[in-house]
């Protein structure tokens, strides 16, 4: 997000995505497997694609895409910088770039150019160990396509390059003028239902509602008006910080509202100390998580299914969500949260969760045109400032939300670890189909058919080491060890494992890196070293 | 847009150039029954059910798939095509089992209607050959039962059309046509993802939900419209409530991002709600074990232990962990309890993990 903020001014998805079924003529996906991590985005991909729309994979894994790809291109893990540099370097050398919208809407152009002009094609065949060839034709093809739309995910992001990679991909879509217009655009395809919408209404240490600065004076005394109460100036912290400040015992007391972070954020172990190292810890969870097991006191959650609300889908589209069932634990979360704010002394009081919407609209000027009668039938895509405003579909048309676009030229940087003779393998992580994250493990029906973790091996080293199909391996790295079962298959390159991590049995994150993106504080899931050995039956 | 006149029923009506029959009289509001025809598929034009008479041709064309042409006269009941209509739902349910009573699709069963519509209570082709094919309830999603299949081929197109998934096709010939994964093998042996596009369109009670079966009639169930609560798409659909107690996903043909289109978690992976592992009552840790509290015991302590955290060590001692899996509304109250009360900016979520 804060690479998309940087160069365009919004972290958001740029475009809707039924353009990609409408609009689009080429689509360009890096490190995204959409038909497993965003099903119905894939399916979209595959019937454009076999249309007229042309389609680019870039991704080390031979995921299912590949299939319908006219393109596909295995770089090696961690080198989406040197690829998407060499793109602009032979866009440039062939003066395919879009020169009327980098004069007219962009700014620090002669820095970028300086930087890819050292990406020649053999250079960055030799870093990503893609041919010089597949270089220039999918340069060409990304810069002569009038319609060209790009999609990322957790694989641009999850490296300890993560903001920089994003900053790459922009830059590249600004070289080339796709941006601003039907069929165009940077696509993040976000993780979780609502991943848009809690940062959009500032669950974040640095902002309130609608990206509005906590450290900027005006914005604060309209929410200090608002709320009747003083508020901090000072940026707060980002989560890998609040388990090191929980480490250091400068934080005491945390409140954790439906996350499991000692499954999901990387090296597990770490995290898990910090949590024991709190003074009070109040969980509000469906389940008894592996982090509610910390808590001091676990108030249950209610489900989607329980609740009244709104999610802010990738395409920043604002739905309701509706109360099907009474709460199975009597109350629905915002009457929970507001009886502990009442009870700690700060009392809210809403009799629907309309009124809390309304409050946040009234005080975000880019969601100040969306309520509940609006969103009845169809969400509206924010900003959408008035009631008489129809949303934004697209983004940055005519021009960017910071003005000028900004192109921010980054050089390559290594992952934070790469596997050596201790630890000759590379792991990389992800989702599968068939599981979200850590909660359909609980859908008896799901885990009924897919109860426990595959890791994925080639065929070469499978052989190396005796193993097969449903052999039991040993996972170990610098920061952890499991135990797994194995899947043999081309899908991964020789000397890569990839494991997913919705398992309670096989928790891979206890494996994961330590390297973070240092603008973000997102982990380096996706690259860490580790050593395989056969358990013998 | 070019528009093209013609007659439906005696009475003119306008429709766009290239539109089919049946597409002109959906637009002047004249129902036309039809079996294979789905305007999220390509059209087959294989039930013939939605056959009309046309002046001057002397077949009956089936109205899916034959455009509009100026001046056009055409009659969608005309003698000639109830007949018609009546002998093809005549032959489809010589070959069909006729449990309705017990059957779970009844409700929304378009064979069914149409049998009723058109008065069809036997068929005088009963008697001839039936399929007596094994019901695959091989995996906890789909019930298969390919004796009530009347071969419209919805399925097989949704599977390649709407998903890409191409894990259907037809296989053997006449009597014995089936559409059926590769090899005729059980969904669970196949490559089905069981995103469950081949449910959501099947016209008859060939293809089910298997966590609705014996759960409900399809006119008890109530629709409430939501939000998937799993990956960022915002895909829409309907949640099947029954007494209180929700009992399945349907899709909803009016959501604007997916259609029809859901996924196997979207579509199946609600039933978490009812795990038997749901915390349904507030925990307090005592002694290093968990023990059942009311709301107020819990809210109480927690008061007391922020506050007496908060007033030892100061605002920035507290952090907030929000959820990317949470409604916007309980985002925006977490944030603002942490900033407005705790007095301080220690809140963030997982979207950077």
């Amino acid at each position: 997000m804060a690479g998309l903020a940087t160069t365009f001014g919004s972290g958001a998805m740029t475009n809707p995505i039924n353009d990609i079924v409408n609009e689009a003529e080429l689509m360009l996906l890096v490190g995204t497997n959409t038909t497993e991590a965003h099903p119905v985005i894939g399916y979209k991909m595959r019937q454009a694609a076999r249309k007229a729309c042309k389609m680019i994979v870039c991704d080390p894994r031979r995921i299912d895409l590949v299939d319908d790809a006219d393109y596909w291109i295995r770089h090696n893990p961690g080198t989406d910088i040197p690829l998407l540099n060499g793109m602009m370097h032979i866009i440039i050398k062939e003066g395919l770039e879009d020169k009327e919208f980098v004069a007219e809407r962009t700014e620090n152009y002669e820095a970028l150019k300086e930087t890819v002009a050292a990406y020649n094609p053999e250079y960055v065949a030799e870093l990503t160990g893609i041919s010089v060839e597949d270089l220039y034709t999918v340069a060409r093809l990304y810069a002569t396509t009038d319609k060209a739309m790009i999609f990322y995910t957790l694989g641009i992001t999850e490296h300890i390059c993560g903001t920089r990679n994003v900053m790459s991909i922009a830059n590249l879509a600004m070289l080339t003028g796709h941006v601003g217009r039907p069929g165009t655009g940077v696509c993040p395809i976000r993780g979780q239902n609502n991943v848009q919408g809690a940062c959009d209404m500032g669950a974040l240490p640095n902002v309130f509602p609608a990206y509005q600065a906590v450290n900027n004076d005006d914005i604060r005394s309209k929410f200090e008006q608002a709320w009747g109460a003083s508020l901090p100036a000072n940026i707060g912290l980002k989560i890998p910080e609040m388990f090191e400040a929980a480490h250091e015992g400068k934080v005491k007391a945390m409140y954790i509202l439906g996350e499991n972070p000692v499954l999901t954020d990387p090296n597990a172990n770490h995290i898990k100390e910090a949590l024991d190292n709190l003074e009070f810890l109040v969980v509000q969870e469906l389940f008894l998580t592996e982090t509610a097991e910390f808590a001091d006191v676990i108030l249950p959650a209610a489900s989607f299914a329980e609740c009244d609300g709104t999610f802010t889908s990738t395409e920043r589209r604002v739905q309701r969500v509706r109360k099907a069932i009474e709460p199975l634990p009597g109350q629905a979360n915002w009457q929970t949260i507001c009886q502990m704010s009442t009870c700690l002394g700060y009392p809210m009081e809403y009799d629907h969760p309309g009124q809390i919407w309304d409050e946040m609209a009234a005080l975000s000027p880019s969601m100040t045109g969306i309520n509940y009668e609006r969103i009845d039938k169809v969400g509206l895509h924010w900003p959408c400032p008035s009631m008489d405003h129809p949303g934004t579909p697209f983004l940055h048309a005519g021009k960017f939300t910071r003005g000028l676009g900004s192109f921010q030229p980054s050089d390559h940087i290594p992952p934070g670890e790469i596997p050596d003779e201790e630890y000759p393998f590379l792991l990389s992580t992800g989702r599968v189909l068939y599981h979200y994250n850590v909660t359909t493990p609980y859908s008896m029906g799901i885990n009924s058919m897919w109860d426990r973790e595959k890791a994925e091996i080639n065929p070469v080293d499978a052989e190396k080491m005796g193993i097969q199909t449903g052999s039991r391996v040993i996972v170990t790295s610098r920061r952890g060890q499991v135990s797994s079962e194995v899947k043999v298959t081309d899908r991964v390159m020789p000397g890569m494992i990839w494991m997913s991590f919705h398992h309670t049995a096989t928790p891979t994150n206890e494996l994961t890196s330590h390297h973070l993106d240092p603008i973000t504080g997102t982990g380096e899931y996706k690259v860490c070293a580790v050593r395989i050995e056969k358990i013998e039956e | 847009m070019e528009m093209v006149n013609l007659y439906i029923n005696g009475k003119e009506v306008a429709a766009p150039t290239g539109s089919t029959v049946m597409q002109a009289a959906d637009l002047a509001g004249i129902e036309i029954p039809r079996l294979c025809y789905d305007p999220d598929l390509s059209a087959l034009g294989a039930c013939r059910l939605c056959v009309v008479e046309v002046k001057g041709n002397r077949l009956l064309p089936a109205s899916c798939v034959t455009p509009v042409m100026p001046g056009m006269e055409v009659f969608t009941e005309s003698p000639a095509v109830i007949e018609a209509r009546r002998t093809i739902l005549e032959l489809l349910v010589a070959n069909h089992p006729l449990d309705c009573m017990t059957c779970d699709k009844l409700g929304e069963c378009k064979l069914a209607d149409y049998c009723y519509q058109y008065g069809v209570k036997e068929s005088p082709f009963a008697g001839g050959e039936k399929h007596n094919y094994k019901c695959d309830d091989s995996n906890p999603f789909i019930i298969r039962d390919l004796n009530k299949c009347i071969l419209c081929g919805a399925c097989v197109r949704a599977c390649e059309e709407m998903t890409g998934q191409d894990n259907l096709s037809y296989l053997y010939r006449g009597f014995h046509r089936k559409a059926t994964t590769a090899g005729d093998v059980d969904y669970a042996e196949s490559d089905c993802v069981f995103c469950g596009q081949c449910v959501a369109v099947c016209p008859t009670g060939a293809l089910t939900e298997k966590t609705m079966a014996g759960q409900g009639r399809r006119w008890e169930i109530e629709r409430v419209r939501t939000t998937c609560p799993f990956c960022g798409t915002g895909c829409n659909f309907d949640l099947a409530v029954k007494n209180g107690q929700v009992i399945g996903v349907l899709s909803n043909p009016d959501s604007p991002v997916n259609g029809r289109s859901l996924c196997v978690k979207g579509r199946f992976g609600w039933d978490f709600i009812y795990n038997e592992k749901r915390l349904t009552t507030p925990l307090i840790k005592k002694n290093g074990q968990f023990e059942a509290a009311s709301w107020n015991e819990a809210l109480d302590l927690i008061a007391q232990k922020f506050n007496a955290i908060k007033d030892e060590y100061g605002p920035d001692s507290f952090a907030a962990l929000s959820s990317a899996r949470c409604t916007n509304e309980e985002n925006y109250l977490v944030q603002k309890l942490t900033r407005a009360y705790m007095g301080t900016n220690n809140v963030d979520h997982c979207a950077r993990t």
